[in-house]
């Protein structure tokens, strides 16, 4: 028994490298783990170039660029309420009782809004920006700190169908609480989209004072 | 016999193994239930316990499903027996380290036949008290924001608050421990993979040793790196159960918001660790027939500690009521007789009988030395040590400082079979320790015996 022992190995010799590939595993497990979910399960990844089919193919490039139409048209709620109104029927009526071709989509497209308004049925726009229902956010509150509309939707005027361009993801959110200069303008300038500042973090200290802006940053500020 | 085993004589010291035992039979001893047969006891033990941790998984299951609504937490208690189990838990795995480390540091020879057990439980022990703490916040699934893992959210750790604290003092305590006690594993898996029978166990067991031969220098490295994992684990003892009691003692809740608490709980964690430890001690060594390596003298001593440990807490007790009325603080004196005197009295003087007036029997030697009584009394405080969790979470919780919100918390049947099932998790792994690994360290008793000594045998020049 004694001799059997020694005579042959107990174990193959690529044992010796065992524990360092259990290490290495573990290790690499780990990071990959992380990896995954901090950069390909992320908004950043997953939400922004969210692009749905709306059910009339309604150009903002054409309405919001082209026409230079103030984004407060439409939405008008943008300014004393949470919530920035999606238009209705009734809203796009105001110009297209009159206006009944387009020129590139003819008469096809407008007459969906006509559809809606005589059998009193509201479109049904598909929401592109979602957040979650445990986040609250109010747009009255950021229009009139300064904060344009580009800062989180991007430049919608030269959108042909409206796509998500932030991540708007809660660290998305905290880098603007965090330092908001680089992001505010006076309020006159609010839907100008293509407007930049020569110095945008001088100019937003100075706004920022002026309009006395301490964005929260505390778990209430967001979930109440 | 036992003349000779206590003698008061300091000067003669008493001897750690008794019954005549040689190096052999000690590696036989210690290594027949693991090569023997499972024995139908075992592997009853392992059904029911596996019985149990099933339990553990449907309630957790049913947890997650749920949500903590279906625990008994109301409005003021919003901790109830989550937080009380898993300072329980983490409780017990105190005495662990302590023997293991502190013991060694002090070249407290009579540690060596009990910290492999010891050691065992606290992992087991640690392990349980993590599934609760990572079960209690309700969303198991967002258990990584506890850790600093950069996400979307840019969530981070709050580095200001002690149950974060909590969260690196217990995940050290178990990562340490661990080491600790795989470190000591090493020669004595050797020893079981040189009188391995089949391949298997051989491979199994030789993986597990990491090849040690039993060098000389095998020896020096290994000794090295004990001495220094239990420099590591000392402070260890002491800090993880005071930053548990952090988690208390950190608010302001009158009744929680002592300064007291940090060594108030190291001494309660030592006393029930200990009494833990006696209690499957006592199991054990009858069953395996260990008698002659954990001798009475062993129990004795660790009866000692006990009585040590459960005095001081007492004293504890004693001064949250002294500084009650000594602080002039009418919020405080009010938490503390509604403690006593309140809807919860019956746990709070099942708490004092359990804890204080037991543990003080062992005064005498005839009790410290009986075996049956002793048992008795380590159950009766690892029960005593479960209330006195009970009595500071849920006592103090339950008269807030609105009195319209006061309410009075008792389990659901979800909480008590989750609890249950906590012991069906401990026990499965301490089966499977049993059966599997050397409930005793085989080289350490070796060393401490006489004929270890480089002078054994030499004739005495007095």
């Amino acid at each position: 028994m004694k001799d059997e022992q020694y005579k042959s190995p107990v174990f193959p010799k690529w044992v010796n490298t065992l524990h360092g590939f259990v290490l290495l595993g573990v290790t690499l497990v780990f990071l990959s783990v992380t990896f995954v979910f901090w950069y390909w399960l992320g908004p950043k990844h997953l939400e922004v170039g969210y692009i749905p089919k709306q059910p009339i193919a309604y150009s903002h490039k054409l309405h919001a660029g082209d026409l230079g139409i103030d984004c407060r048209y439409c939405h008008f709620t943008v300014e004393t309420s949470a919530h920035a109104a999606i238009p209705t029927t009734e809203t796009c009526m105001n110009c297209h009782s009159v206006i009944q071709s387009g020129s590139k989509t003819g008469e096809a497209e407008i007459a969906k809004i006509y559809a809606s308004f005589n059998e009193k049925k509201p479109i049904e726009w598909v929401k592109v920006h979602q957040l979650p229902d445990y986040a609250y956010f109010n747009h009255s509150r950021h229009v009139n700190s300064g904060v344009s509309c580009v800062s989180c939707h991007g430049r919608v005027d030269q959108m042909e169908v409206v796509q998500q361009v932030e991540p708007l993801s809660m660290g998305w959110c905290l880098d603007c609480h965090r330092a908001p200069e680089a992001h505010l303008r006076p309020k006159e300038l609010l839907t100008k989209m293509d407007w930049k500042a020569d110095d945008p973090i001088a100019t937003g200290r100075i706004i920022r004072e002026a309009y006395q802006i301490r964005p929260g940053e505390d778990c209430s500020t967001c979930h109440r | 016999m036992d003349t000779q085993v206590f003698s008061e004589d300091p000067s003669r010291r008493q001897k750690l193994v008794l019954g005549g035992h040689t190096f052999a039979s000690i590696s036989d001893v210690v290594c027949k239930p693991i090569e023997d047969k499972a024995p139908t006891w075992w592997l009853i033990g392992l059904m029911a316990s596996l019985s149990f941790l099933l339990l553990l998984f449907s309630m957790l299951g049913y947890l997650v499903w749920e949500g903590i609504g279906i625990w008994g937490l109301n409005n003021p208690v919003m901790w109830g027996w989550d937080l009380v189990t898993f300072v329980f838990w983490i409780g017990i795995g105190h005495a662990g380290t302590l023997i293991s480390a502190i013991l060694f540091l002090f070249r407290q020879k009579w540690r060596t036949s009990i910290n492999r057990f010891a050691e065992a439980m606290t992992i087991f022990a640690v392990m349980c008290a993590g599934l609760y703490i990572g079960f209690h916040i309700g969303r198991f699934w967002v258990a990584y924001y506890l850790f600093p893992i950069p996400n979307s959210m840019q969530m981070w750790g709050n580095f200001r608050s002690p149950l974060l604290w909590d969260l690196f003092a217990v995940s050290t305590y178990f990562t340490i421990s661990l080491l600790f006690w795989y470190v000591g594993l090493v020669p004595d898996l050797a020893t079981l993979r040189d009188r391995a029978a089949t391949k298997t166990r051989k491979f199994v067991y030789a993986i597990l040793s990491m090849g040690w031969r039993g060098a000389n220098r095998h020896w020096q490295n290994y000794e090295r790196a004990y001495l220094i994992l239990a420099a590591l684990s000392t402070p260890l003892v002491l800090s993880v159960h005071s930053i548990v009691s952090f988690d208390f003692a950190a608010s302001q809740l009158p009744g929680w918001h002592t300064t007291i608490f940090p060594p108030y709980f190291v001494a309660g964690a030592i006393f029930s660790g200990f009494a833990m430890v006696m209690t499957l001690m006592l199991i054990a060594r009858e069953i395996f027939g260990l008698k002659d390596m954990v001798t009475l003298h062993h129990l004795e001593t660790m009866n000692k500690i006990i009585l040590a440990t459960g005095t001081m807490v007492g004293y504890a007790y004693a001064m949250e009521f002294f500084v009650a009325w000594y602080s002039g603080n009418e919020y405080e004196a009010f938490a503390f007789i509604n403690r006593a005197f309140g809807p919860y009295a019956w746990a709070y003087w099942t708490m004092v009988s359990s804890n204080v007036i037991f543990p003080q029997l062992f005064w005498f030697k005839k009790i410290r030395t009986h075996i049956p009584t002793m048992f008795v009394i380590s159950i009766i405080v690892n029960i005593g040590m479960w209330f006195e969790r009970f009595v500071i979470t849920v006592t103090s919780l339950h008269r807030d400082f609105l009195p319209s919100s006061w309410e009075y918390y008792s389990p659901t049947w979800v909480e008590v079979c989750q609890f249950l099932g906590s012991f069906g998790l401990f026990f499965t792994l301490f089966l499977l320790f049993l059966k599997f690994l050397p409930m005793i360290a085989i080289s350490e008793v070796k060393g401490i015996m006489p004929e270890a000594n480089p002078h054994h045998g030499e004739t005495h020049h007095g």
